[in-house]
């Protein structure tokens, strides 16, 4: 049974597949009986496993199987053996049909391999047979193909030829219907091969007609050129042609400039047109420019302010704006339209061309640039001449946005042509416009203050002459006057800080940040420190100093011309200066302008050391002036009186009473501007003082002086003792900023002059009483104005002892009468 | 540094007048006149003994009445002019002894008047020998002046002060006399004066001259006078005004003077504080203006050799010295003639151009303790100088050494 299982193994591979699995099942691994891959098959008492030992599988059923057990596996075991041996005879059967059908196969494909094989030389020998015959046409059809080729190239030559032939009448064709391009680019494809074969006659008339016509073109090109009616675009559709006519490019250049130089100077006479401080040059252009122009003179803005329409000059008749914005949209945009077109025929196109080899960018940018420079100077010389008109300056902001837009047109113009120095010299056009500005504002703010100065001098007028019509009394005409000291101070100094501000907000524009030149250095820097602080601000301040020192120089000696009100309102205002409006006014522009001190500024102390200084020298002047005008009523006083022969007096003379007067009102003024200031306490009677040296050790010393010889040092002994003890009084000295010093000045000068008239004359016995009551009535009221009124009696003591020495009759007058007489008074 | 230090001299009378004796250029020597109305009036003539820093004095009596100006010849030594007040009622008083004084007063009439007179005096011969043999006599015992003549005349009023020919032959004054100015021919050596010719001041109002002088330049043809705010220059020839300069002072002109050696340029000064120093060919501004004083200037003087030191006295109590040099004759210091220069001084000379002077003032002199009204220079000494206050007191002073060395060397 395992013999006979071996061999339908071998026999059929192809099925083997198929029943591999049920033969290894019967059969166990005969042949791979290694087969690692079944452990279980380990088992020798495994019926379908390898290991199988029918031996121990018998002694195991046999012991452990009963009979009928055995009886049955021995059934079953018959059973399987049969229906293995029916499943290997059909496998036999199968195969072997399958043989059969193999071998049929094989012997059906070597009868077609026969069959084709003949096929295949049949196919060859007809091959070689159409090869032969081709071959043969081949040599047939050869002459008639060369002759059809020659052929073919003699109908293209004489296309051409009839092109050539053609090209006058063509180009004459073109001519006529001015389509200029087409002619040159027709022209420009036959002209190698007509220089090239020119020396045949008949290609030489061609040449030389297509020549005529040519030349014929480029002359109307030219003349088209010269015309200058074209349009810009025309105009470089023109010069292309002519370039690529072989015209001289430099030439065409020059042209081309001096073409759109007309035009653009055409442009710039009528923006002279619109200047016209020159009425003579452009008088009959102007005529229609004004007859325009006249009819919306009177609402221009320009003539709305004041300023404006006070001058003379009828030249803003348009305003500013309106003419730099002429000149940018006529001048400035045609002037980048030509660059543009003449970079692009002469610059960027010849850089392609042939031309860049013969330098002629170079050539041509030079030109441009020379062209550009020469133009946009004269622009510019217009442009200034028409910002210097601009005086008025009421409204700063239509100037700088004129130049603003002035400026950013010429950006413009540095983009199309980077090397220019045209819009350097806008930038300094602008500056210069910007300083001129800053000078006008400073003129302005001057002609300002002044102005406010001559109205504060009339309010200071007016009260008093109609005081002084409906009273004679003194204080009350002295009272009335002053009352709005105070209040024009206020407003004096409150409108000239408004004009400072509104000045400075106006020049603010030119730093504004939506202004282009803004951010030039220029702008950022200098016209901030330089320009606004230093010769505005800085200079307004110095110029109000200025003034007012010269109140004190031009106007002093007279007295008169200067009302001592605004000498003392003048000094008041620098002073008040000096303490904060100086740094005030510095901070203010600082921080506005964000001022950058690159170079060295004016220190704020020393405008402060100019304006105390000023105010002093006003206040020293004040005290001058008011002094003199006493010393002027005291001197008439003295000097138009006989001294000798005068009554007994029996009044103070009115004139005194005026003094007090006069002094009383003064003291008020000074009173509303200047603090108090200390004195020196009063003694306890001050009005009641006699001159206690005149009438005892001083008086008798000096009547008793006897007549002894002279010598050295010997004589007046007492008075020079007394002066060595009093101090020297400068009579005209400077005054401290306050009331009291103010009135010392004053009296100090008018009683000095009153001693030194009385030396001067000769008194009789009641000229020197006279001289004594009125002595003591200045004493009793002038003692309250001053610091330290000793000084008051030191002085009235040297003219009452002046006025005795100088008395013929020195017969004093009993102190209790003079009392009474100036109580009565 | 001893001898820098200043001289004082003092008067027993308040006194205005000063002057330098003219025709004396040896001794220093100065004359004061006295201003008193009780006692009688002196003249003091102050010799300085510049080695031995001496003062000596003699003094004439003066008994016609109070001096207020006083000129002294330029030719005779012995000769001067007075301007002095007499009042009318009173003139016995000047024979009455000083102790009288108080005892006059009942005398006194109520319509006296005060008249102001000139005249030419002549000093006694032997004034200078008494005074040295006893100075005790002499000083009690004055020799009184003797009077040549009368520089008066009815017709024209007060003189205001009378002024001599300068470096003439001591023939010819001037006096000015309210709105008059009076030039005088001296004959007979001086006792007899004719009126040769005058000018009238026309004007609105009481014109009055209150000082002049008289130029030494042209010839001594043109004198300038100051009235009011106003300086004037009359030709001598034709007694005509040449310019007038309006309002050279704010104030009333107290003094002038003329530059002794540049012909156009004229000092002046006034109630105003200001000396103004003016080139009468262009009047409209003043050349230079000084304002350092603090009252009225009463006299500005110009060195007779050294024409930048400018002395100016004020009633301020101070006497002012400037050095003027930019509008001086010198104004690149000492020029020094080619001939003269010799070697050493050569080296000097360019010493001083490495530093010019500027104007300045040199020193502020106060001694004085009352108002200055007069102050001189010297004829004789070019470096010292006298000033004058109202109580009486004489200061003679020196140009500091520094500066005169500066404008010497």
């Amino acid at each position: 049974m395992v013999g006979d299982g071996s061999v339908p193994v071998a026999e059929d591979p192809g099925r083997r597949r198929r029943v591999h699995g049920m033969l290894k099942l019967y059969y166990g691994l005969n042949e791979e009986g290694k087969a690692p891959e079944q452990p279980e098959s380990l088992d020798p008492c495994d019926i379908n496993g390898p290991h199988f030992d029918p031996e121990l599988y018998l002694n195991k059923l046999r012991r452990e199987c009963s009979l009928t057990e055995l009886m049955d596996q021995e059934t079953c075991m018959v059973r399987q053996i049969r229906s293995l041996d029916s499943d290997m005879q059909t496998l036999v059967y199968e195969n072997y049909n399958k043989f059969i059908s193999a071998t049929d196969t094989i012997r059906k494909m070597k009868n077609d391999f026969k069959k084709m094989e003949d096929e295949m030389d049949c196919l060859s020998a007809n091959m070689a047979a159409i090869t032969e015959f081709s071959a043969r046409i081949s040599g047939t059809l050869q002459d008639q193909h060369a002759q059809i080729t020659k052929l073919s190239g003699v109908h293209t030559l004489l296309r051409k030829l009839q092109f050539l032939f053609e090209l006058p009448a063509r180009l004459n064709k073109c001519l006529e219907l001015q389509a200029y391009a087409q002619a040159v680019n027709t022209h420009r494809r036959a002209r190698c091969v007509l220089q090239q074969y020119s020396h045949l006659p008949s290609f030489k008339g061609i040449q030389d007609d297509c020549h005529a016509i040519m030349d014929k073109l480029a002359q109307e090109l030219r003349q088209k050129f010269r015309d200058g009616g074209s349009s810009a675009k025309d105009l470089s559709e023109c010069v292309e042609l002519l370039l690529q006519l072989d015209e001289p490019a430099e030439e065409l250049c020059d042209k081309f400039l001096s073409h759109a130089r007309s035009r653009l100077e055409s442009d710039l006479q009528g923006l002279e047109a619109e200047i016209r401080p020159y009425p003579s040059t452009s008088a009959t252009k102007d005529a229609s420019v004004h007859g325009l122009s006249s009819t919306t003179a009177p609402g221009s803005p320009a003539d709305g302010s004041p300023k404006n329409s006070s001058l003379p000059s009828p030249a803003s008749n348009t305003d500013i704006l309106e003419f730099i914005d002429r000149g940018c949209n006529e001048f400035v945009s045609s002037l980048c339209l030509v660059i543009t077109s003449y970079q692009e025929l002469f610059i960027n196109h010849a850089q392609k061309g042939e031309l860049a080899s013969k330098n002629i960018p170079q050539m041509a940018n030079g030109k441009l640039h020379v062209f550009v420079d020469d133009l946009a100077a004269r622009y510019f010389m217009l442009v200034e001449r028409r910002i210097q008109e601009e005086k008025g300056v009421g409204d700063n902001s239509l100037l700088v946005r004129a130049l603003d837009r002035f400026h950013r047109r010429l950006q413009a113009v540095a983009k199309l042509l980077p090397g220019s120095a045209v819009p350097n010299k806008g930038t300094e056009i602008v500056i210069r416009a910007a300083t001129e500005r800053v000078k006008q504002y400073l003129s302005a703010l001057q002609s300002f203050y002044m102005d406010s100065l001559t109205d504060v001098r009339q309010a200071l007028a007016t009260p008093r002459l109609s005081v002084a019509g409906t009273s004679v009394a003194g204080p009350a005409s002295g009272r009335d006057a002053p009352t709005s000291l105070p209040e024009l101070l206020s407003s004096l100094s409150a409108s000239i800080l408004n004009q400072i501000k509104s000045v400075l907000a106006s020049v603010h524009l030119f730093t504004a940040k939506d202004i282009t030149f803004s951010n030039k250095p220029y702008f950022k820097g200098e016209f901030c420190s330089q320009g606004v602080r230093e010769s505005l601000v800085v200079s307004f301040i110095k110029f109000v100093c200025q003034s007012s020192r010269q109140f004190c120089e031009t106007a002093g000696d007279k007295g008169g011309s200067t009302p001592p009100a605004l000498l003392l309102l003048l000094s008041r205002l620098c002073l008040d200066y000096e303490t904060s409006t100086i740094s005030y006014i510095l901070t203010l522009t600082d921080e506005q302008f964000l001022v950058q001190h690159h170079s060295p500024v004016t220190p704020v102390t020393t405008l402060c050391a100019e304006a105390r200084e000023a105010a002093q020298k006003l206040l020293n002047h004040y005290v001058k002036v008011q002094g003199l005008i006493i010393s002027q009523m005291l001197r008439k006083s003295v000097e138009t009186r006989d001294w000798v022969n005068t009554i007994e007096p029996r009044n103070v003379r009115a004139v005194m009473k005026r003094v007090v007067e006069d002094t009383t009102s003064i003291d008020v003024q000074v009173g509303l501007l200047y603090e108090e200031g200390v004195r020196k306490a009063h003694s306890s009677d001050s009005s009641k003082r006699t001159f206690s040296v005149y009438s005892s050790s001083r008086q008798q010393a000096r009547y008793a002086a006897s007549y002894t010889p002279s010598a050295p040092m010997d004589t007046n002994l007492l008075s020079n003792i007394h002066k060595l003890f009093s101090e020297r009084i400068d009579i005209f000295s400077s005054v401290e900023f306050n009331k009291v010093s103010v009135m010392t000045g004053i009296i100090k000068i008018s009683l000095k002059t009153f001693l030194e008239c009385v030396r001067l004359r000769t008194f009789g016995r009641y000229g020197l009483q006279q001289i004594q009551v009125d002595c003591h009535y200045l004493q009793m009221y002038l003692w309250r104005f001053v610091s330290d009124e000793n000084l008051v009696h030191f002085l009235l003591d040297e003219i009452v002892g002046s006025a005795a020495h100088r008395c013929l009759d020195p017969a004093p007058m009993e102190q209790s009468v003079i009392e009474v007489i100036c109580e009565r008074g | 540094m001893e001898d820098d230090a200043p001289v004082i001299y003092g008067l027993e009378f308040q006194a205005r007048a000063l002057t330098a004796q003219t025709a004396e250029t040896d001794a220093v020597r100065f004359l004061v006149g006295t201003q008193s109305l009780k006692f009688d009036n002196q003249i003091h003539i102050i010799d300085f003994d510049d080695e031995n820093n001496i003062i000596n004095k003699n003094v004439l009596l003066h008994q016609a009445g109070e001096i207020w100006h006083i000129g002294a010849s330029p030719a005779d030594k012995a000769v001067l002019t007075t301007c002095y007040n007499k009042s009318e009622s009173h003139c016995f008083l000047l024979s009455v002894a000083p102790f009288a004084a108080s005892l006059c007063s009942s005398f006194f009439s109520s319509d006296s008047r005060v008249v102001s007179c000139a005249a030419v005096w002549r000093m006694p011969s032997d004034w200078e020998t008494g005074s040295h043999e006893s100075p005790d006599e002499s000083a009690h015992n004055p020799q009184t002046l003797e009077l040549l003549c009368h520089l008066d005349d009815s017709t024209h009023g007060n003189a205001a002060c009378v002024l001599w020919e300068p470096m003439g032959d001591g023939k010819r004054v001037i006096s000015l006399a309210d709105n008059h100015a009076l030039l005088w021919d001296l004959q007979e050596s001086s006792t007899q004066a004719t009126v040769s010719s005058t000018a009238t001041l026309e004007g609105k109002g009481q014109l009055k001259f209150t000082s002049g002088k008289w130029s030494p330049h042209h010839n001594c043809s043109q004198l300038a006078t100051a009235n009011d705010t106003a300086i004037r220059g009359w030709d001598l020839r034709t007694m005509s005004q040449i310019y007038c300069i309006e309002n050279a002072h704010g104030q009333l002109v107290r003094d002038l003077d003329f530059n002794p050696n540049r012909q156009y340029y004229l000092a002046s000064c006034g109630d105003d504080c200001k000396v103004k120093f003016w080139d009468v060919r262009s009047v409209q501004e003043p050349v230079k203006t000084l304002e350092e004083h603090s009252h009225w200037v009463w006299s500005v003087r110009y060195n007779h050799s050294h024409d930048q030191l400018v002395l100016t006295a004020s009633s301020d109590s101070r006497l002012i010295l400037s050095n003027m040099v930019s509008i001086s004759s010198e104004p690149f210091g000492h020029l020094v003639d080619d001939e003269e220069l010799s070697e050493g001084e050569e080296l000097h000379q360019e010493d001083k151009g490495k530093e010019p002077l500027k104007d300045s003032v040199v020193s502020t002199y106060e001694e004085h303790e009352d108002s200055v009204y007069a102050a001189e220079w010297s004829s004789a000494d070019p470096w010292l100088f006298a000033s004058l206050s109202y109580d009486g007191r004489l200061v003679i002073n020196r140009v500091p050494r520094a500066l005169k060395y500066r404008i010497l060397l």
